[in-house]
């Protein structure tokens, strides 16, 4: 009791520290998302799904600062990318550093407008995400957002839009909620990447009409100190297609959540990650993966690199609900322990009502292969080239989720040189 | 261009000692060939040669040219021109073949002050290179050895050798797991190799390899010591009499 009351508690200190917006097309959602929280409470440290991570920086009243990293002069990432660039800084959208949103041939509108087509889809997804398993940071979200993008994109998307997230000040607390639906044979691409915050907290609603193929691809940013806490909810329909993947490279407490609903038959969904730490890192995957239609594909792949004490945690679920048969489900986590002061915790789970499916997972944690390492090196390749091809190899897996080629390069490049900082 | 003198060693983990005092010297231009039963330090001695952990030398030294061997690290020693083919090329499951070799071509030439060699010149050699062996673009693109039969691993082998052009070549049982095709095969890209300015340490258990390697000198090893040196006439006898007749002859 004492326990749930803490939560309570710490639901209301939070609270009572941020400017709720008021008003407008999404007070409905909001009033019903601020209810869900305050039942539910802020999550603590002896919560099941809290178990690997402790949430308790997450759920403050005010963040602890973020030192801004220096990046030098590594070219910005998705540089070389045709694309449309929506910059926030610390959270809040900077229309002038941003690009014309019209020429990514969606629809958009900031969360601030008063819109339509919105109003049935805010806070919808996140709330069925709440069961079985209660969420109360995303409930916080939906109810605090006072920043985010909604775009509705109704055929093929002529250029991906990126969401460039800067941090400029060392205390800043951002939450940004995002909503996109795809119409039915839409399709179109998300790229995100940059800190944004001292400490940033983001939604991602994604409805996936029948037949629409949606990709993202995120590049978490690398300040050394910054938390973050991310949920993505997605719901596909038929034949449809939804490809996550995320790079995270440094960051003291990351929790990225991937709740995807597969309610249209023969959708397929991929969710993967790649993480490389040295230090103070914690970075939390935590994947839950509906199947709730006939022939639907999903697979989660999810590779992480520690060294120096560095920390990674998965937990990964496959529901496959009563009916949904010939499902294919793949799930796979695996780290590189590059020393033995760094540790990978796994929570693979796999629950199945129908009795014609097809499931597989794995996990598993290792050092770098000593003997193909010297094989590397008997040719002529120099220590660290080798250590940091191996590395690769390593990450190629999840790496392969990316479709587009020129993106793919980009992020193999921004690890290459995450991997040249980090050498010894 | 290789010398090995009174070469000791001896296994890192516990006190097994494996060679106890092998001398040796390749010429360049020359091809010599060790044969010896199992368990005789042949592999080992082309692990401690190329530079593998888990050895430790006591004793001895070994100079390719003159630059001591032993002090330098694998990448150091492949620079200085030393190539092993191994008797069990390594899998790197995520690494392009032709990634692989790329690195390593311009990783030495790195090291020894040349310039890298540009993707389209890369691209034309290699191919040239892997034409002879039957080595197929489709090989090229798969990760480092994965997949690969015991053929293919062999020839990529020597399509390794072939493009780092080392100055001494060591041949750790490239023979074994070969059929006699293949063995063909691989020989002829080690005969293609072969040059005035080049040495081969040809290691194997059997006379069949040296038909299509013919060898200048050959020397019988046992317990960790060359015990026999002769012509190629010597792996004939080895044929004949196996190994037992010329161990009692020289014990």
């Amino acid at each position: 009791m004492a326990l749930a009351q803490a939560k309570l508690d710490a639901a209301e200190a939070r609270l009572a520290g941020l400017d709720l917006p008021k008003g407008g097309w999404s007070a409905a959602a909001r009033a019903d998302a601020l209810a869900r929280l305050r039942a539910m409470g802020l999550p603590g440290k002896r919560d099941e799904y809290w178990r690997y991570t402790d949430p308790s920086t997450l759920t403050t009243a005010s963040p602890a600062g973020a030192a801004l990293f220096d990046a030098g002069d590594e070219a910005p990432l998705f540089d070389g990318i045709d694309r449309v660039k929506l910059v926030f800084v610390d959270g809040v959208f900077d229309a002038a550093q941003s690009d014309d949103p019209a020429a990514a041939g969606v629809e958009f509108l900031s969360l601030a407008k008063d819109i339509h087509w919105a109003k049935g889809l805010y806070g919808v997804l996140e709330a069925r995400g709440q069961t079985p398993v209660e969420r109360p940071l995303a409930a916080l979200n939906t109810a605090a957002a006072s920043e985010g993008v909604l775009i509705h994109v109704t055929g093929s998307a002529a250029k991906p839009v990126n969401l460039i997230y800067l941090h400029q000040n060392e205390t800043s607390d951002a939450i940004l909620h995002h909503v996109i639906k795809l119409d039915a044979g839409a399709e179109f691409t998300l790229l995100e990447n940059g800190p944004a915050a001292a400490r940033f907290n983001k939604v991602l609603e994604v409805e996936v009409g029948d037949g629409a193929r949606f990709h993202h691809i995120r590049a978490q940013g690398r300040d050394h100190e910054r938390r973050a806490v991310t949920h993505i909810f997605a719901r596909l329909g038929a034949e449809s297609l939804f490809k996550s993947f995320t790079l995270t490279a440094n960051g003291v407490l990351t929790r990225n959540e991937a709740i995807i609903e597969l309610t249209g038959d023969d959708a397929k969904a991929h969710v993967a990650g790649a993480a490389v730490g040295d230090g103070d890192f914690h970075h939390d995957d935590t994947v839950f993966v509906t199947h709730a239609a006939l022939r639907c594909e999903s697979r989660q792949v999810f590779k992480k690199v520690l060294k120096n004490g560095a920390v990674g945690v998965f937990q990964g679920k496959i529901l496959v609900k009563q009916g949904a048969q010939k499902t294919d489900g793949y799930q796979i986590s695996q780290s590189l322990l590059l020393d033995e002061a760094s540790q990978f915790l796994a929570k693979p789970e796999l629950e199945i009502y129908a009795d014609d499916v097809k499931c597989s997972h794995g996990s598993t944690s290792g050092a770098i292969d000593e003997t193909a390492l010297y094989y590397l090196r008997s040719r002529g390749v120099p220590l660290r080239q080798a250590q940091s091809l191996l590395v690769l190899a390593f990450l190629a897996e999840a790496i392969a989720e990316i479709e587009d080629e020129a993106i793919a390069e980009d992020i193999r490049q921004r690890l290459e040189n995450w991997l040249a900082r980090h050498e010894s | 261009m290789l010398e090995i003198k009174n070469l000791h060693v001896k296994l890192e983990e516990d006190d097994k000692v494996i060679l106890k005092g092998v001398n040796l010297t390749v010429e360049a231009g020359k091809v010599h060939a060790i044969m010896g039963p199992n368990g005789s330090g042949k592999s080992t001695l082309s692990y401690v040669l190329s530079g593998r952990d888990g050895y430790e030398v006591t004793d001895g030294s070994a100079s390719l040219d003159g630059a001591e061997l032993l002090e330098m690290e694998p990448e150091e020693r492949a620079a200085a021109g030393l190539f092993l083919a191994f008797q069990y090329p390594v899998e790197i499951p995520g690494v392009g073949n032709m990634t692989f070799l790329r690195t390593a071509v311009n990783a030495q030439r790195k090291s020894r002050g040349e310039e890298e060699m540009s993707a389209g010149e890369f691209l034309k050699v290699v191919r040239e290179k892997a034409k002879s062996l039957k080595i197929d673009a489709e090989m090229m693109k798969r990760p480092v050895n994965v997949g690969f039969s015991g053929g293919e691993k062999k020839r990529n082998e020597i399509l390794q050798m072939a493009m780092l052009e080392p100055k001494m070549c060591i041949l750790d049982e490239t023979d074994s797991g070969l059929d006699v095709d293949a063995m063909k095969l691989v020989a002829e890209g080690v005969n293609a190799l072969r040059s005035e300015g080049r040495g081969f340490l040809v290691i194997t258990h059997y006379q069949r390899l040296l038909d299509h390697i013919k060898p200048d000198v050959v020397h019988i090893m046992a317990d960790g010591r060359i015990v026999k040196t002769g012509g190629p006439e010597l792996a004939l006898e080895v044929e004949n009499n196996g190994y037992a007749g010329i161990l009692s002859e020289v014990l």
